[in-house]
């Protein structure tokens, strides 16, 4: 990677800081682990509704 | 076949090998109608994901310590491993929550669902291991708070992470072994007693069967599922 291209992706990422954490009750975790879960769960959902390509054409109703 | 080789432990083995898995099970040709459905992806995303972890970790230890971090070549590598890593525990933590709610231990599928769930279990300090021999300042902070929750459950002194060389042997040596053996198993398994049928199904099938009704040519029903 150039030193442009880190410079770039500097201005978008800001890492030049402590990390975000996310705190609630006894629940205490990490922003990133946090969309990682949400990236889960969004994986999770969209799974079980969006359509499987073919699905219709074998015939079945799973979706 | 002569007549002494029918007590052989290899012809028992093959023998119990071919009746547990016989050819058209163990490579089929097809799947069940209800298996065309994007939940069902996330179990061979895993193993894929797990293919590219174990060929990308080859050549990390074929170049050895150090190499990922001096040199593009080395570091790209180290960061196709990682990512893989990360990829596969969000592929499996979505294969296990579709399986969980399917309930995916009907049917005689205890050790399918048993093998997910160890494999699962032991992949965490397969990950570990690998964060904690990465020699940078990250593994020494992730080695240095994980050694505090070891001590504390009382495993420290068998399972030390701030020893680079028992790590590493149990991050590219031992813990693999454990989880190919038990991803092997899971999938044979799951060849054995086919992929769990939606609930419906299931009741259907029961249903049939409770009346007698021979079930054995429903192709929406995988054979074997009730063994």
């Amino acid at each position: 990677m150039s030193g442009v291209q880190a410079a770039v992706l500097g201005a978008v990422f800001n890492l030049n800081h402590p990390a975000h954490v996310v705190h609630w009750h006894f629940i205490k975790l990490p922003l990133a682990n946090v969309i990682v879960i949400a990236l889960m769960l969004v994986a999770f959902a969209l799974a079980l509704v969006l359509p499987f390509p073919g699905a219709a054409r074998r015939g079945g109703d799973a979706s | 076949m002569s007549g002494s080789s029918k007590g052989s432990w290899t012809v028992k083995v093959r023998e119990a090998a071919v009746e547990a898995l016989p050819p058209e099970k163990l490579l089929p040709d097809g799947q069940p109608t209800y298996v065309a459905s994007w939940i069902y992806v996330f179990g061979v995303a895993s193993i894929a994901s797990l293919f590219v972890i174990i060929a990308s970790g080859t050549i990390l230890a074929l170049k050895g310590p150090a190499w990922w971090h001096y040199t593009g070549v080395g570091h790209f590598f180290n960061s196709i491993h990682m990512w893989a890593v990360e990829l596969f525990f969000f592929v499996m933590v979505v294969h296990l929550w579709g399986k969980y709610w399917m309930a995916a231990w009907r049917g005689g599928r205890t050790r399918v669902w048993m093998t997910g769930a160890i494999t699962f279990v032991v992949a965490v300090p397969t990950a570990l291991t690998g964060y904690v021999s990465q020699q940078n300042f990250d593994a020494q902070w992730i080695a240095t708070q994980a050694k505090d929750g070891l001590n504390s459950v009382g495993v420290g002194a068998f399972f030390n992470v701030t020893n680079f060389g028992q790590m590493y042997s149990y991050h590219v040596l031992l813990l693999p072994i454990a989880v190919v053996a038990l991803v092997s198993a899971h999938v044979l398994l799951v060849r054995r007693h086919g992929v769990v049928p939606p609930f419906e199904l299931d009741r259907r099938a029961a249903a049939l069967q409770s009346e007698g009704a021979d079930t054995a040519g429903d192709a929406t029903v995988p054979t074997g599922a009730r063994s």
